[in-house]
């Protein structure tokens, strides 16, 4: 008997679980490939839902690694890109996979350590000095290690540090093939040292004792693009709606709704659509 | 009573029967006519299930013939068989009927009224709701006696129907057979219970090592046994 | 969903963005099941009753796939949906289609290969009483099938849980795009990433109350069976 009212309520559940489509609905939408540390910035959250309020299209947004988000693109599986690693950007360009690139923003990274800094680090102005140090002491570091503009960030300091760290690593040197937060748990777990971007530091909630250390420096500055990816390879991409997204963000309007994103008051993203050299 | 019965009678011709190598029966020749039961007997692995099921139409002889009514494809629908440990369906006493009633083509509308008279033939009325595989051993053994009657077979084929119950629940079985048999159903059943042969034969077949050592009417095999191995049979020894 | 509230407050006052979470787990994998079903029962079935040349390898790959990992199906499942894969026109990479997909993939073999089982072992029994009342092909099957139902039953749970818990292939299928496939599973991995932890354990929690009720049905569904069929 009371099995039997089980049985009927489960057959219910299903029943309404499956002829309910809402999420199965495809009205106008683009699918944008960016990464995990835009989304985990907040930003999209933000700036979306104004977006779609102002022209009715929903921006899916697939969040990858770069590498993995021009990917994306390349398959076709993706309309938009929107990333922040101008060489593969270009890369990308040059390879016919993307229509023209459009400087959107900029935020800049931040070099996280534990608070009471072993490398002895803190207010440094020179960032590649900092790194240099890290290496020679052998600090514990984490590395995003999954080509996004992250990484490719931090490969380019390495380099301005005159250090080879492909070649030149040991095991102090931790490249986890992740994302950022997962990045930032695991310098937080392990006492290390992360390079971070700054939207993600300060929207994540497990922080522990880790804070800033080294900041600032020009070369930390991280440049974001966007690019319609190329119907003429990808006939199925939707190139008109992708173009009003990316129209959006770089006119006025857009370009004020970046900058108006705060965190605990703080603004994240600076907008330079305008420059030509961004 | 009954429309003109096809089944009947069953010919066995020179029937042999083989799996491999190994030979289970082997020349027999028989036949079964409408009358009283026919009682197959014999020691264990003499080859008896294979013979009903042979009768049955389960089973394809290897060699020779077997016909009913003269043909050799007619469909088991007038012939039911219980098995010697019936397998009760995961369902109630009714349910097991119902199905009975459903393979054997009864109409839908019929299958209560019918239901409640195998019931009642059977002794287990008020049983229905009852699982079939919560019965004990004499009622499961009833209810496959009602499963094979529920086809309204003109022959009924029993493989040691009472083998595994005890003396009350075989009284109980051996009368409904009583009662089916006098209302003009074949039945042809194996025992290797002399005494439950005595009480219910009407003609006797002794099968040892898959050959039909003698058969005849009842009575006279009992009386006068013709052969070497009736006799030792009858007499309670073992025949190897 | 960005707000730093308890775990258990945000179950308890049904956050839209948590409950459009949950429905949407139980909708891919509630679907997944049924597909499975429809595909795999009347498999397990087939290879039961039946002989054909291969069984036994059948049989042997059936039970292997059950152990198919998450996150290959997931990668087969892109590589097809891309598109620049083969089914690209259908244009369900990154939607709850393409979740699914995958899904169905790694139940199937669960649910076939349990009612391979539990139809052989049944047909096992009732085979002579088939013959004795001379069922057809199909009326075995169906017999089979109804009979069993409540171990079939067991299957089909079985092949939920295993469905509602990962979140290898339906997060490389899917995305984990916000508000479109974002499930349980996917969404407790993008929290914990994001070091939101009272969000990921408000996640868990309602995931895990999902996989007790399944087994609680599970169970029950055992116990009616015994009742009903002794």
């Amino acid at each position: 008997m009371f099995t039997r009212r089980i049985f009927a309520a489960a057959l219910a559940l299903c029943a309404a679980a499956l002829t309910a489509p809402q999420s199965f609905a495809q009205d106008k939408s683009i699918v944008v490939a960016s990464t995990t540390s835009t989304r985990d910035s907040g930003l999209f959250g933000y700036l979306l839902p104004l977006f779609k309020q102002k022209t009715g299209i929903t921006v899916k947004v697939v969040a990858q690694g770069t590498g993995q988000a021009l990917d994306t693109g390349r398959r076709g599986d993706a309309d938009v890109v929107f990333v922040h690693a101008k060489a593969q950007e270009l890369k990308f360009l040059s390879e016919g996979q993307g229509v023209k690139r459009f400087p959107v923003m900029y935020n800049d990274f931040v070099l996280i350590g534990p608070k009471n800094d072993p490398a002895g680090i803190k207010g440094m102005k020179d960032v590649a000095k900092a790194f240099k140090v890290l290496h020679d002491k052998q600090q514990s570091f984490i590395s995003r290690g999954d080509r996004s503009g992250t990484h490719s960030a931090e490969l380019r300091l390495w380099k301005a540090a005159d250090i080879d760290i492909a070649k030149d690593h040991g095991p102090w040197y931790k490249a986890i093939g992740q994302g950022m937060g997962a990045a930032l748990n695991t310098a937080q777990a392990s006492n290390s040292y992360v390079l971070s971007d700054r939207g993600t530091w300060i929207h994540f909630k497990n922080k522990g004792h880790l804070q800033i250390l080294v900041e600032g420096d020009k070369r930390m500055f991280n440049q974001y693009g966007v690019m319609l990816v190329n119907p003429a390879k990808h006939p199925n991409v939707k190139k008109d709606l992708g173009q009003q997204f990316i129209d959006y963000l770089i006119s006025p309007e857009g370009q004020k709704t970046i900058a108006n994103y705060k965190i605990n008051g703080q603004q994240l993203f600076y907008p330079d659509a305008n420059d030509p050299n961004a | 009573m009954r429309a003109p019965v096809a089944e009947l009678p069953i010919t066995f011709d020179k029937a042999q029967v083989a799996v491999g190598k190994i030979i289970i029966l082997d020349d027999i020749s028989l036949k079964i006519s409408s009358g009283a039961p026919t009682v197959l007997i014999g020691p264990n692995g003499a080859g008896k299930t294979t013979l009903l099921r042979v009768a049955m139409g389960l089973v394809r002889v290897t060699q020779g013939h077997v016909t009913w009514g003269g043909r050799d494809d007619v469909a088991p629908t007038r012939r039911a068989i219980m098995f010697q440990r019936p397998v009760m369906l995961r369902r109630s006493t009714a349910g097991n009927i119902r199905y009975a009633l459903k393979t054997a083509g009864a109409p839908r509308s019929n299958w209560e009224r019918q239901m409640a008279g195998l019931l009642e033939l059977v002794g287990l009325t008020g049983l229905e709701r009852r699982p079939a595989r919560r019965l004990s051993g004499g009622e499961q053994q009833r209810l496959a006696l009602a499963r094979a009657l529920a086809r309204d077979p003109a022959v009924l084929f029993l493989d040691e129907p009472t083998a595994s119950l005890d003396p009350a629940a075989t009284k109980a079985i051996e009368d409904i057979i009583a009662n089916v048999a006098a209302r003009g159903v074949k039945v042809v059943m194996s025992t290797h219970d002399l005494g439950q042969a005595r009480r219910i034969a009407g003609e006797i077949v002794l099968l040892h090592r898959g050959r039909m050592i003698e058969s005849g009417a009842a009575d006279t095999f009992f009386a006068n046994p013709k052969t070497e191995e009736a006799r030792k049979f009858i007499a309670g020894q073992l025949l190897v | 969903m960005d707000t730093d509230v308890s775990a258990l407050h945000l179950v308890l006052s049904a956050d839209p963005a948590l409950v459009a979470i949950v429905r949407l787990s139980l909708e891919v994998s509630l679907s997944a099941v049924v597909l499975a079903a429809v595909i795999g029962v009347p498999l397990g079935a087939v290879i039961a009753l039946t002989r054909f040349y291969g069984r036994e390898a059948a049989i042997v790959a059936l039970n292997a796939l059950m152990g198919l990992p998450p996150v290959v199906a997931g990668l087969a499942v892109f590589l097809a949906l891309s598109h620049s894969g083969p089914l690209g026109k259908w244009g369900l990479l990154f939607t709850p289609g393409a979740m699914i997909i995958a899904q169905t993939i790694l139940v199937t073999p669960i649910i076939a290969a349990l009612s391979r089982q539990t139809i052989e072992d049944l047909w096992a029994e009732y085979r002579d009483e088939f013959a004795a009342m001379n069922v057809g092909a199909l009326g075995r099957v169906a017999t089979l099938i109804w009979d069993a139902r409540f171990s079939l039953v067991t299957a089909l749970l079985a092949g939920f849980g295993r469905a509602a818990a990962e979140v290898g292939a339906i997060i490389i299928v899917g995305g984990n795009i916000d508000g479109f496939t974002r499930t349980m599973t996917t969404a407790i991995a993008l929290e914990t990433s994001k070091g939101n932890l009272p969000l990921a354990i408000g996640l868990g929690m309602v995931l895990i109350a999902i996989v007790i009720v399944i087994n609680a049905l599970a169970w029950s569904a055992r116990r009616a069976g015994e009742r009903l069929a002794g």
